[in-house]
């Protein structure tokens, strides 16, 4: 094969491209120690743990706490303010007797907007930044990002990595920049999105995880969303495993955010499931466990209304943003 | 933030009985009818989660298994070796169909009478055996493509089949199912403790329609199983149970032209490198030793640990075991269930009170068993030395014996160091120690970075006194022809 009809210089001013960022920013060629995962066991596991049988008063219980956990969110090219005011309104008072949620999850240019609508409701605002979703902006426009989202009144952060630099060996450069995000975030919770369904494998994921708790995330969420696969049992219990270890070797307990995908109450007990059986209840309140979702309320309310009255209420009884 | 938030805790959720109607006693099944013994005894059988009776079960004697074989020969010679294939395999197709279409009934059935979680009965044993089932079906007439070399294969005639406790079900259908489709006709004797599937299974042979005497079921105690092997006019023996037995049914089977085939006991070894996967390996430990309450003669039962991070497995493993919940075992969230007998929890008791004072370390998961019923917490030691009955002995409870290695050579040859060779566990990141270890290990069963998979197309058995033959697979065929 050779380099028939291709220049050799290629490959050497590709190198010399990579070999001046790190003279510009020396921590950026970390070695790592192999992660290993394997998968047969790993989603053996999940798959036992998700078909956990969540009953009567407990399925009470856990959809309380899936809704008090949850990042109520609207990240659609099409928001304006007229839809994220229905979304607030919805998740301080999802319907009677039901808690508010934790958070709304919206767009920077939308943080204003949803701050005026929760006022002093309880219910946190939680933003998008560094160039959602694709996280593909200099470290500059990534930082303004943030400042302007908590120049808003952002109480908390949802930031992506830089899948480019993770899957090029420069994991460095992306625990430098989740420790720049999260400095000019200061106290405000900040919510490390990995996106799992670009990272290729379990192993991957799990690096991405130790990387980003390493480097002060606060949560580590699963997905931006935007992807067809994100949230999986496995993944999740994967993730689950990065935080538990985390929390034995430095004390420190970071949450978690399942993000994408996760549609019915049966999917999100299965989650709960596996967060309880892996981290335990002190991870089961909203400062460590979010879920980020724009219509898994519809399912949990009308669950929740089912095991009150005996019947399925139809979706048209549940109002919606 | 969070105001007063309800702490979550898992409701019983227990599953209903309603599927499964017990008779208040049982016959046998032989020519496909429901017969009385020929001196009426009985025995009971209970729940051994409560100690309920739940039904009376025939004591077969000697006069009842002649009935069986001779039942079983009749079925064999008038229709079942007379049938072509195909049709053979219909019948076998709709014994799996109705396995599959009842599987909620016998999951239920299997738990009450064994102690076994619901959830293992029923996403384990019987889509195992109905997947048996499935896979011999397709078979029945292609048998000339599974024996290579000649085109001679014929069914063996009569097989007298003798079960355990741990498995009823599934490992009845590891026989029956390779026994029907090769063309034989069987005699099953199902465990003592655990009948009932088996005579769920005979209702299942009649709505089949199966011809009179293809299938037959006598129960009773340990002198009924060693009548039937003792039986002249049985042409192959195929048991599953302690290696003890196992023994004196080759010393009956010496000296006559009867087939034979043994599964027996195992001690296996569980290898963990330094390499492996950490938490899926706590996961593999788990199913090794506590699945089915540690009653799986393939357990991994022995824990070899490269000394350099055994004490991090160690540690990984004390805190995996205080998640494990114990108890109703038809409780669809329980993973340890009940001992199935009296006789066995007292078994595993002595052992484990042999550990202690040889001087390991025992662990055990901090649970009060209920006041009825035959309970065992998931347990391990550590402290062990390879010269312990625990290191040596099948606990067959759920009790795990952690030892330490240094060398990949060390841990082959203390995985070797024992009369037994039924399973393996291997568990590393590196390929190709994986490969190394496996090709030096003596068992029939290795798993690399996993354990307890099974399925009907891969052959399942022993190396030395864990017996011979094989169960499943194409190996498994040849098992039940005439080749």
């Amino acid at each position: 094969m050779g380099s028939a009809g291709y220049p050799q210089r290629t490959k050497e001013v590709f190198l010399g491209g990579a070999q001046a960022r790190e003279a510009e920013q020396p921590s950026i060629r970390m070695r790592l120690a192999p992660v290993s995962v394997d998968a047969v066991m790993l989603e053996s596991r999940a798959l036992q743990l998700s078909k956990r049988s969540i009953k009567a008063g407990a399925k009470r219980t856990a959809i309380d706490l899936i809704v008090a956990c949850m990042d109520l969110t609207t990240l659609e090219g099409k928001d304006t303010p007229g839809k994220v005011y229905g979304v607030c309104a919805r998740g301080i008072a999802p319907a009677p007797g039901v808690p508010s949620v934790a958070a709304i999850c919206v767009y920077p240019s939308l943080v204003a907007g949803a701050c005026a609508a929760l006022a002093d409701s309880g219910v946190r605002v939680a933003s998008v930044a560094t160039a959602f979703p694709s996280g593909l902006a200099s470290l500059d426009v990534k930082l303004r990002d943030t400042r302007e989202a908590l120049a808003a009144g952002a109480d908390e952060i949802d930031m992506v990595i830089d899948r480019g630099a993770f899957l090029a060996g420069r994991y460095g450069a992306v625990q430098a920049e989740i420790e720049a995000v999260k400095s000019v975030c200061g106290r405000s919770p900040l919510k490390v999105i990995l996106e799992v369904g670009e990272l290729g494998s379990y192993a991957a994921i799990r690096r991405a995880s130790d990387l980003a708790l390493d480097a002060g995330a606060d949560f580590i969420k699963t997905a931006t969303g935007k992807l067809s696969v994100s949230s999986t049992p496995p993944i999740a219990l994967l993730m689950c495993e990065a935080i538990r270890d985390h929390a034995r070797n430095t004390g420190r307990k970071a949450g978690l955010k399942f993000a994408g995908g996760i549609r019915t109450t049966k999917a999100a007990l299965g989650y709960l499931s596996i967060v309880f059986e892996t981290l335990g209840s002190e991870w089961l309140v909203p400062e460590r466990l979010r879920f980020g979702a724009s219509s898994l309320l519809d399912d949990l309310l009308m669950q929740r209304e089912k095991g009150e009255s005996g019947s399925y209420a139809g979706a048209a009884y549940v109002a919606t943003a | 933030m969070s105001a007063v938030l309800p702490e979550l805790s898992y409701a019983p959720a227990p599953e209903s009985t309603a599927p499964v109607t017990l008779r208040e006693c049982y016959g046998l099944f032989i020519g496909g009818e429901w017969t009385a013994s020929e001196d009426g005894s009985f025995f009971s059988t209970q729940n051994p989660a409560t100690e309920e009776k739940l039904a009376e079960v025939t004591q077969a004697g000697p006069a009842d298994v002649d009935r069986a074989v001779r039942a079983a020969r009749r079925g064999y010679e008038k229709y079942w070796r007379k049938l072509r294939p195909a049709e053979r395999a219909k019948y076998v197709y709709r014994i799996a169909r109705a396995l599959t279409e009842r599987s909620r009934e016998f999951a239920i059935l299997e738990t009450m009478d064994g102690g076994k979680p619901i959830r293992e009965s029923r996403d384990f044993d019987v889509p195992q055996a109905a997947a048996h089932f499935f896979y011999h079906a397709g078979w029945a007439d292609k048998l000339v493509w599974a024996v290579q070399g000649t085109d001679r294969c014929r069914p063996l005639g009569v097989v007298g089949a003798i079960v355990p406790w741990n498995f009823p079900l599934l490992i009845a259908a590891w026989k029956i199912a390779p026994a029907l489709a090769c063309g034989n006709t069987i005699v099953l004797k199902p465990a003592e403790t655990t009948p009932l599937t088996a005579l769920l299974f005979a209702q299942v042979c009649a709505e089949a329609d199966l011809p009179p005497g293809v299938v037959n079921i006598v129960t009773g105690d340990g002198r009924t199983g060693a009548a039937l092997a003792e039986h002249p006019d049985i042409d192959k023996v195929s048991f599953t149970g302690s290696t003890e037995v196992g023994k004196s049914i080759r010393r009956i089977v010496a000296g006559t032209p009867k087939r034979l085939s043994l599964e027996l006991g195992g001690k296996s070894a569980f290898i963990v490198y330094d390499d492996a996967p950490l938490d899926q390996t706590i996961e593999g430990i788990v199913s090794a030793i506590f699945f089915n309450q540690g009653h799986v003669c393939c357990a991994g039962s022995r824990l070899l640990v490269q000394e350099s991070i055994a004490e991090e497995v160690i540690e990984r493993l004390r805190t995996r075991i205080a998640t494990l919940r114990h108890g109703d075992p038809l409780d669809k969230n329980t993973d340890v269930g009940a001992i199935n007998s009296r006789a066995q929890r007292d078994k595993i008791v002595e052992l484990v009170q042999s550990g202690v004072e040889d001087g390991a370390t025992l662990v055990q998961a901090d649970w009060t068993p209920p006041e009825r019923g035959f309970w065992y917490p998931a347990s391990f030691f550590t402290n062990v030395a390879p010269t312990f009955r625990i290191a040596r002995e099948e606990i067959f409870g759920p009790v795990l014996s952690v030892m330490t290695f240094r060398t990949p050579d060390e841990a082959i040859e203390r995985a070797n160091n024992l009369p037994y060779g039924l399973s393996a566990g291997v568990w590393t990141s590196n390929g190709a120690l994986g490969m190394y270890t496996a090709s030096h290990l003596a068992a029939g069963v290795i798993w690399c970075n996993t354990f307890n998979q099974f399925d009907p197309s891969s052959p399942f058995g022993g190396y030395k006194e864990s017996g011979f033959g094989r169960e499943g697979g194409i190996a498994g065929l040849r098992a039940y022809l005439d080749v």
